[in-house]
């Protein structure tokens, strides 16, 4: 199979048309921007609809009429445009309606930076919405995986009639690695329960109004078996080295990409390490932590974001096993040397040696920046 | 009088079509409306329906409800119903428009929704033509919930929110939104009528099946703004608050054709058909024919490759380019291979960065914290990542000496005024060439014709090309000459 060098944010766009999406309604934003003028380019060629709205709650509420029209349907944003469109998705998960949402995150609070950070995870995997509804959550660290699990993200919407996120830091749009595709392009029917102007479905109604309170709770109680129905069956994670680790790294997205080179050292150095990635966010995986837990002896999340990741791990293991936190924020990055000193330091405490052997913690760049210092 | 004799009279106007015979989606009386009596919204839904039937399209309608008492439009309207968010209902009618061109898309919203929380969905809807059909039923307040004032709210008017009357010191003046969307170019039919009395309820019949028939002739935007009386909040007699809406509201709002380019207006033409599915990889550039097959089997047999580059400078040396050159001859040879920028604004002076890596072997992280190589196109980039390289590794730098004070004895240096020799050749912006015409010598791993390749197919202008090519050649021959023992 040839590959081909591309970013991202484009390969999210071409997946998504291959997995059938036939609209996009976005709003620019860096560094997701790329995805809309991805989509301005290939939507119109492929037969489908693009329109850069006036703001990402026109944008959502669009996609909430594409979704209705029984379209596949998707956009793309960063933080502050996810923000915005809150109310749509809520909605959307109120009405049962699908779509994919791509958020490319950026540093916040407010206007932050626009450096990469992962500081939206609450809002998306927690709902930043309003009322009870879930959305679910995919974790991309690479450009395969931008492509593969947007394809996916269009599967389970429409599996689940629910919005979908395609979550990624602003690396793993904005970074080029080799990908391909599918070669065939998804045929999306209609669903049954779509208003699209036809005899047919003139006795459709698509709302997330429901007055009464036993009809209200009802409908909630409806939504609540959709996802924990996604949470047996959809829960995802890749593990690295983790069969006989008693130090297990959590870190998704561009994390876990540095978790992984991390791991690879400190096994060289005689630490038993390894890397439980989470690829869907929600439903969380886990019970991938708890069959770790019974062999690991603490858990390390890295994240670049003020210990999000951090909760979702504490609630998986519930008190199993203690769990430790390392987070950089505002566009930097947890170093490969910040990450491997911090796991020797913890493999130190539980009584693990490190190789003499292996390369030394110190490394050239430390002793570069040392001898930096001493030029001031 | 027998019941026989009872039912014998003729019906005049019946229940439209359009219309559910029973409301059976409505939990209790599902024989009459939720509607207060009096209330503009049952004429006004009236004469929508009657308009879907004499233009024979309740098939082909779509209803998009709003936020306000006309929420429950589904319970009556027996054609495709969507209840959107309070003020977005053009969005939403934007989307099911384009998506589904036969369908017929209308609209319908109260003041509050379409003047107040949606004035930017209503504004940029009507700007951009859609082909939809808006009602837009304006009674200056907030009805549903309990009385508040809107942005259509007389001066003086009181409201819940203001008790004393709108004031324009505090409150501004009533908002007169079809006349402003009446500035704009593309809305074809743009009308104010009321139903203040039987002759306004006789226009404003008209003004809405002509509103609805625009549409079925693909002409464009067209809205009907109705001014209709609300008893209830009002406070008045149903009799009175007609009287209202007639003396009183039309002052401040008044009545006629504010846009009406119905004669003139093309239909608009539909979307070309949609391609086959087969189709779809091509025209997405991701069909594996037209992938080109690479230049795999010039490399070296079993060579290990891992070459962890960082490349950096001002934004407009070509440092991105640079990389992606790299990373594409590296992907064409057959590697694995990772390119990620550092991104910032699009400003002036802005600084670039990437992490370039190649490798014989699946990339764990393509962040380079260490690079072996680092071109530094800049003495500020220079500055800032000199301390990361690793030990023995390589520095290209574009400068002429490099600062003594980032004099590292663990490093080799290539300092060389890359720019001028760039310029020597022909154009002083293909420095980088030259530089990565340095590395690829240092580097050692990538067979020629994946360099060229990688070329050809990321410069589309052939001069640059040759350009390019020459720059990269200058770069080899400049490695050579400084560092011979590097060579084999």
């Amino acid at each position: 199979m040839r590959k081909q060098l591309m970013k991202g944010n484009e390969a999210v766009v071409k997946s998504a048309i291959l997995a059938g999406c036939r609209a996009f309604y976005g709003y620019p934003i860096t560094p997701a921007s790329e995805i809309t003028e991805a989509a301005a380019l290939y939507l119109p060629k492929a037969g489908g609809v693009f329109v850069q709205a006036e703001s990402e709650v026109a944008a959502i509420n669009m996609l909430y009429g594409a979704a209705s029209a029984g379209v596949r349907a998707m956009t793309a944003s960063s933080g502050p445009g996810i923000s915005l469109m809150q109310e749509g998705i809520s909605y959307m998960a109120g009405a049962e309606l699908p779509c994919v949402i791509a958020d490319i995150m950026r540093g916040g609070p407010g206007l932050g930076n626009i450096a990469s950070e992962q500081g939206d995870y609450h809002q998306v995997v927690k709902g930043g919405g309003h009322g009870n509804y879930r959305t679910l959550v995919l974790a991309p660290h690479s450009v395969q995986e931008m492509a593969d699990l947007t394809a996916l993200a269009f599967e389970l919407a429409n599996r689940y009639r629910n919005p979908v996120f395609v979550l990624a830091d602003g690396f793993v749009g904005q970074m080029m690695e080799p990908v391909e595709f599918p070669q065939e392009a998804v045929e999306a029917p209609t669903p049954h329960w779509a208003v699209t102007g036809t005899a047919e479905t003139r006795a459709n109604l698509i709302t997330s109004i429901f007055m009464g309170a036993d009809e209200l709770e009802a409908h909630v109680r409806d939504l609540e078996k959709k996802y924990k129905l996604a949470g047996q069956r959809e829960a995802r994670a890749e593990e690295w080295f983790t069969e006989d680790a008693e130090i297990v790294l959590v870190g998704y997205g561009i994390v876990a990409r540095i978790l992984k080179a991390v791991c690879a050292e400190a096994r060289d150095g005689g630490l038993k390490v390894g890397v439980l990635r989470p690829i869907t966010l929600y439903p969380f995986p886990a019970a991938h932590f708890q069959k770790r837990a019974k062999r690991a002896r603490i858990f390390i999340v890295v994240e670049m974001s003020n210990g999000q990741l951090y909760d979702d791990v504490r609630l998986a293991l519930n008190g199993a096993r203690p769990v430790e936190f390392l987070s950089r924020m505002g566009g930097n990055v947890p170093s490969h040397e910040e990450v491997l000193r911090f796991v020797r330091e913890r493999a130190a405490q539980l009584g693990q040696k490190w190789r003499v052997h292996a390369a030394p913690v110190e490394s050239a760049a430390q002793a570069g920046q040392k001898e930096k210092m001493a030029h001031v | 009088m027998s019941s026989e004799a009872a039912i014998e009279y003729e019906v005049a106007q019946g229940r439209a079509k359009a219309f559910y015979p029973r409301f059976e989606r409505k939990d209790e009386l599902q024989h009459q409306t939720h509607y207060c009596p009096g209330c503009g919204h049952g004429i006004v839904h009236k004469m929508l329906a009657r308009a879907i039937d004499e233009l024979g399209i309740q098939d082909r309608t779509i209803l998009v409800g709003p936020v306000g008492c006309s929420v429950f439009t589904y319970y009556y309207f027996e054609v495709g119903n969507v209840q959107a968010a309070h003020g977005r209902a053009p969005a939403v009618a934007t989307a099911m428009k384009r998506s589904r061109p036969q369908s017929v898309v209308v609209a319908y919203q109260g003041d509050g929704d379409l003047s107040a929380i949606g004035s930017a969905e209503i504004l940029h809807t009507a700007n951009r033509g859609e082909n939809i059909t808006v009602i837009f039923v304006n009674n200056a307040i907030y009805s549903m919930t309990g009385g508040q004032a809107a942005p259509t709210t007389l001066l003086g008017q009181k409201s819940t929110t203001t008790p004393d009357g709108r004031s324009a010191a505090t409150e501004g003046y009533p908002l007169h939104m079809s006349e402003l969307l009446a500035t704009l170019e593309a809305p074809v039919y743009i009308e104010r009528v009321a139903l203040g009395d039987n002759k306004q309820i006789a226009q404003a019949g008209k003004a809405i099946r002509r509103a609805v028939q625009n549409q079925v002739r693909g002409l464009g935007f067209s809205l009907i703004e109705v001014l209709s009386p609300c008893p209830t909040i009002w406070k008045m007699s149903a009799v009175d608050a007609q009287r209202w809406v007639r003396e009183v509201m039309e002052k401040t709002f008044p009545l006629g054709v504010l846009r009406d380019r119905t004669k003139d207006a093309a239909p608009k033409a539909l979307p070309p058909a949609a391609p086959a599915l087969e189709e779809i990889p091509r025209i997405l550039g991701v069909a594996e024919q037209d992938l080109p097959a690479g230049n795999a089997h010039a490399m070296e047999p079993g060579r290990d490759v891992d070459l962890e580059v960082r490349i950096a400078g001002f934004g407009g040396q070509g440092v991105l380019l640079l990389g992606e050159v790299l990373a594409e001859a590296g992907l064409d040879a057959g590697l694995e291979v990772s390119w990620l920028p550092s991104y910032g604004p699009e400003m002036r002076s802005g600084t670039s960065n990437c992490h370039v890596r190649l490798s014989s072997r699946p990339i764990d992280s393509p962040l380079v914290a260490a690079p072996g190589i680092l071109v530094a196109m800049n003495e500020p980039s220079l500055r800032k990542f000199d301390h990361s390289v690793r030990a023995g590794g390589w520095v290209i730098y574009n400068g002429e000496a490099f600062p003594e004070d980032c004099v590292r004895q663990d490093l080799h240096v290539l300092a060389a005024p890359f720019t001028q020799l760039a310029d020597e050749l022909g154009d002083a912006r293909a420095s980088n060439m030259i530089m990565l015409g340095a590395l690829l010598e240092i580097a050692g791993a990538l067979p020629g014709a994946s360099v060229d390749a990688a070329l050809r197919r990321l410069v589309k202008n052939s001069r640059w090309v040759e350009l390019d090519l020459r720059a990269l050649e200058r770069g080899r021959a400049l490695l050579k000459h400084s560092f011979p023992e590097v060579i084999g």
